[in-house]
Order: C-alpha cells, then structure tokens, then sequence
C-alpha cells in the first residue's frame, strides 16, 4: 500500500476552484514529482494536502484520512511541507528557523542530533548557523528550508518549486541534496516543478498536471522517454 | 537643579504606566498588524475589577495580581468572541470592531461602576525612598520602575527561552511558515491577547491612584502609550519600553520649563512626537523597517 493516497480531490480559493479531482499517490522511500506549467494547480496540490485552503475529496496517509483536518494536525503527522520562495522565517537566525522546524517535537536529544546531521549535511548553514535567514542567499535560504522541514524528521516531505528563482548551478546543487537526503534518510518525497528535466531525473514516479487535471502519471523513466507527452506537455 | 531632577523622576514614574501600555499595544500589533484601540479601555477595566476585589476586602497587591489574571482570561474571551470572527476582514473593519470595544468597555465599566470618581489604594507608601540632598524619590516612582523591569525582562525571557514564545515570535515574522512546523496560530494569537490584556491591566492598576479611578481614566493615557508605540518601533517591545520611559519624560520636562505647554497643552507632546516620528523614521527608534525584496 502506498503511504500517501489522493483520490478525487478538489480544492481552489474562495469561488475558484482550482483542482478538479485528482489523483496521486506517493510510495515509501520514493520520490514522487508534479510537473506542470504556471497556474496548472501544482502549488494548490501542495496546500491542499496540508490543509491550508479548502479540500473535497479523499487524502490518505498512512491509513489516515487527512481532509478536513487542521494544518497543525496534519503537520503532526510529520508531513511536512517546503512552500514557494521563502520557506524559513528570515527574522530568526539559520538555528532558530531549524529550532523552530523541530517545534512539536519534545525528543530533545533527538532534535540536537538531527540539528548537529544538519550542519554536516549543509557546512554553508553551519558557517552562518548565527546569521538571520533573511541575510543567506537565495540558495542558501532554500538549502535552510529544506532543513528547517527535515527537523521535522518528515515521513513525507513536501517541496514547491525548490528551483524558483535560483541560477541553474545552484538548482543542480538543491536537486543533488534532494537525492542525497531521499538515498541516506529513506525519506519520502513529493516534489512540484516547472523544470521537468531536473526534476525527473531524480524522480521514481511522475504525474503531469494541466489546468487542474492529471493528464497523464507513470514511472519517470516512462514520462521521460514519451515523446507525444514531451512535446506536448513539457516542450521540448 | 532639583526641580530638573524631580520632573525627571515623575516622568519615569508615568513613563513607566506608559510603556506597560505601549507593551501590551506592540505585543498584539507584532502577532496580528492590529492596533488595538481598546487597549486603554480594557486597562481600565482591569484597574476596576482590581479596585472590585480591594473593596471585596482583599489586599490591594493580592487584588493587582488576581485582577491580572482575570485580565488575562479576559483577553483572550474577548480575541475569541468578537476579534477572530473578523480577523481576516480589512483592517478598517477591524479597526472599527477595536473602537466598538473601546465605547462597549467604558459603557459597561460605567453601568457597573458608574461614573463617580472612586480612590484606589496606593500600592506603594508616598513617603521618598531616599533623598538626594533636596530631591526626594519616592516610593511609588521607584516601585513603577521596577515592576517595569521585571515585566520587560520576564517577557524578554519568554520570547528568547521558551517554546510559547519561540511560537509567538514564528507567528509574529511569518504565519505560514509557523502553521507549517505545526504552530497552533490562532491558539498563539489568543494567548498574545491575554498577556497583552495583562500588561495592560498592570499598567492600569498602577495609573489608577494617579490619574484616579472612572471609565475615562486610560484616555490620555491611551495616546501617550500609543504615541510611544509608534516612537519605539510598533514591532519592538524594547523599543516600547524605551520609548514610554522617554515620553513620560519629556513630557513633565515640556511642562515644566515650556512657558505656555504648562500642564494644560501636555497632551501636545506625545502627538508632536508620533509626527515627527512618522515624517523622520517611520518605523520607530527600534522597529524594522520593511524593504520589499523585488
């Protein structure tokens, strides 16, 4: 059975309906993506599923029905969830934001090791552990928003557009720690992304979402190598 | 010399009420961008439940502490019941729902009070503390003070060493980042209500024998807590605190040795203060300042 199950789920904002009853689901131990033009509903997907706008339909995680529950109780449940752009508070310092991703959870002891694992896997974070996010550069606040959410010690992590925003170099190096993370933590991943390439090639799974629909969903390597659906939905 | 020295001690001695007020004030704008026109009422009300429980025959320190308490339940019924319902309307809707408290307050402060002038009880003795050759600083002045330290270093504390105010500061610089490591917000937000209401509360009490008991006792207060909130940084309780001390002195130095501000045109002061605050440096002594990253 897969550890994350979505079937037939509507959410929008408001009048606006946004999704119009998709489904996905999401194994253990691998990486999922959504990939999908701007406004195709991938950002949606992702609040949905944590609970922060208004969701119909069914979302099960580990057994569990999700929908209709609040934010923090999801987040309980070690979903967790790096949203668009800036996921860390730019206020606090790169220690505070992770202290602060770790924030239900009461193994002390547990989180200073998690804490100590965070600085061996990003020495950039370590360096500026000091410094407030705010003041790290694009890069760095994403590598920082990864790690703010891995304190969480995730059963599944949630990613929106890590590559938003940031010089291809540096997109190469966000992906590269996503596989590293996903290969030594076992950790569960479903990603959303407008760089397909990137994106599937550290992907087991895929799902191609258009205007609110899933148009078509395999194994990568499958979608990778389609091409009616390269042209069609990924351009190139 | 001495009257320079005597004006300055009564105006750390106001200063102080004042920024308990500005306190609570930043606390509420800091977790919610809401200026809360009502806190000066809902200080008020808490000086009377105090004076309530004083002549109910408790002692006028056990009657501060248990008014503080139930100021803090207060706060957070009264964020609950009449802020959440509108608290993602516009601000002016919100802004109007904080001035239907301030009349709502003060009227029913009025029909169970009425509007007779009541003497609380001194919480201090009046006699001078020490003298400096001819400049006595009394007791009440002194104790103000450190009661604002106390309050000013236990929140301090709060924010910096506790998971409570680990939340509160997430909520205060980035909501959805704090929902998302699983902050319970509007939990946070009622409880930013309670202390808020509390400091108020503290400062009302402590204004109360000085400006004397009745529902419209908080009024002037109410913009010179305000004026020290905008001086301070409205998002800096340091700033607050720094602020209030400032303004409660300059203030009695103005009326003492300004001819014509006298003690009449007082009230002048801390509304020069917010306009030229506003004009030079809009975010405050302390506060920070906002530059959109494009």
């Amino acid at each position: 059975m897969s550890l994350l199950e979505v079937k037939n789920l509507v959410a929008g904002y408001g009048q606006v309906q946004v999704l119009h009853g998709i489904d996905l689901s999401v194994n253990e131990g691998e990486v999922a993506v959504v990939l999908g033009a701007n406004g195709a509903g991938k950002t949606t997907t992702l609040r949905a599923l944590t609970g922060m706008i208004k969701t119909s339909g069914s979302i099960v995680f580990e057994g569990e029905e999700l929908v209709g529950k609040k934010t923090d109780e999801i987040v309980r449940r070690r979903i967790a969830h790096v949203p668009q752009g800036r996921g860390t508070v730019a206020q606090f310092t790169v220690e505070e934001n992770l202290e602060v991703g770790a924030f239900i959870r009461s193994d002390k002891a547990g989180v200073a090791a998690d804490m100590q694992k965070m600085f061996e896997m990003f020495p950039r974070l370590a360096e500026r552990r000091k410094q407030t996010a705010g003041s790290l550069s694009g890069g760095e606040q994403q590598m920082l928003a990864i790690a703010r959410a891995l304190m969480l010690d995730p059963r599944l992590l949630l990613l929106d557009e890590p590559s938003l925003g940031l010089a291809p170099l540096i997109i190469k190096g966000v992906f590269e720690t996503l596989e590293q993370i996903n290969k030594e933590f076992n950790t569960t991943m479903l990603v959303v992304e407008q760089n397909a390439n990137l994106a599937l090639s550290i992907a087991q799974s895929a799902f191609l979402l258009e205007t609110g629909e899933i148009v078509a969903s395999g194994p990568a390597e499958q979608i990778k190598n389609d091409d009616s659906i390269r042209k069609a939905y990924l351009g190139y | 010399m001495t009257k320079f020295f005597q004006l300055v001690i009564a105006g750390i001695e106001m200063g102080s009420i004042y920024s308990m007020v500005a306190l609570a004030i930043v606390i509420i704008y800091a977790s919610t961008g809401l200026k809360n026109l009502a806190q000066g009422e809902m200080a008020m009300f808490s000086a009377f439940i105090s004076w309530q429980l004083y002549t109910w025959g408790l002692g006028p320190w056990l009657a501060l502490v248990l008014a503080v308490i139930i100021s803090f339940i207060l706060g957070m019924m009264l964020q609950q019941v009449v802020l959440r319902p509108v608290q993602d309307s516009s601000l002016l809707t919100v802004v109007i729902v904080t001035l239907g408290v301030f009349l709502g307050l003060s009227s029913l402060a009025g029909f169970i009070w009425d509007y007779l002038i009541k003497a609380p009880p001194a919480l201090f003795p009046e006699e001078a503390l020490v003298s400096f050759g001819s400049v006595r600083v009394g007791t009440p002045a002194v104790g103000v003070f450190v009661v604002l330290l106390a309050l000013a270093a236990g929140l301090f504390a709060m924010f910096q060493f506790t998971k409570i105010g680990l939340a509160m500061r997430a909520v205060a610089f980035n909501k959805e980042t704090a929902m998302l490591v699983g902050v319970r917000v509007n939990l946070v937000i009622m409880v930013g209500f309670g202390l808020a209401a509390s400091l108020g509360a503290a400062g009302g009490i402590f204004a109360a024998p000085k400006v004397f008991l009745e529902p419209f006792m908080m009024l002037t207060i109410l913009i010179y807590a305000l004026a020290s909130a905008a001086f301070g940084g409205l998002d800096s309780p340091l700033g607050a605190v720094i602020a209030g001390l400032i303004i409660g002195v300059v203030e009695n130095l103005a009326g003492g040795y300004i001819g014509f501000i006298g003690s009449d045109l007082k009230i002048v002061v801390p509304l020069v203060i917010i306009i030229v605050t506003l004009i030079f440096r809009p975010q405050g002594l302390l506060g920070r300042k906002y530059i959109p990253r494009v």
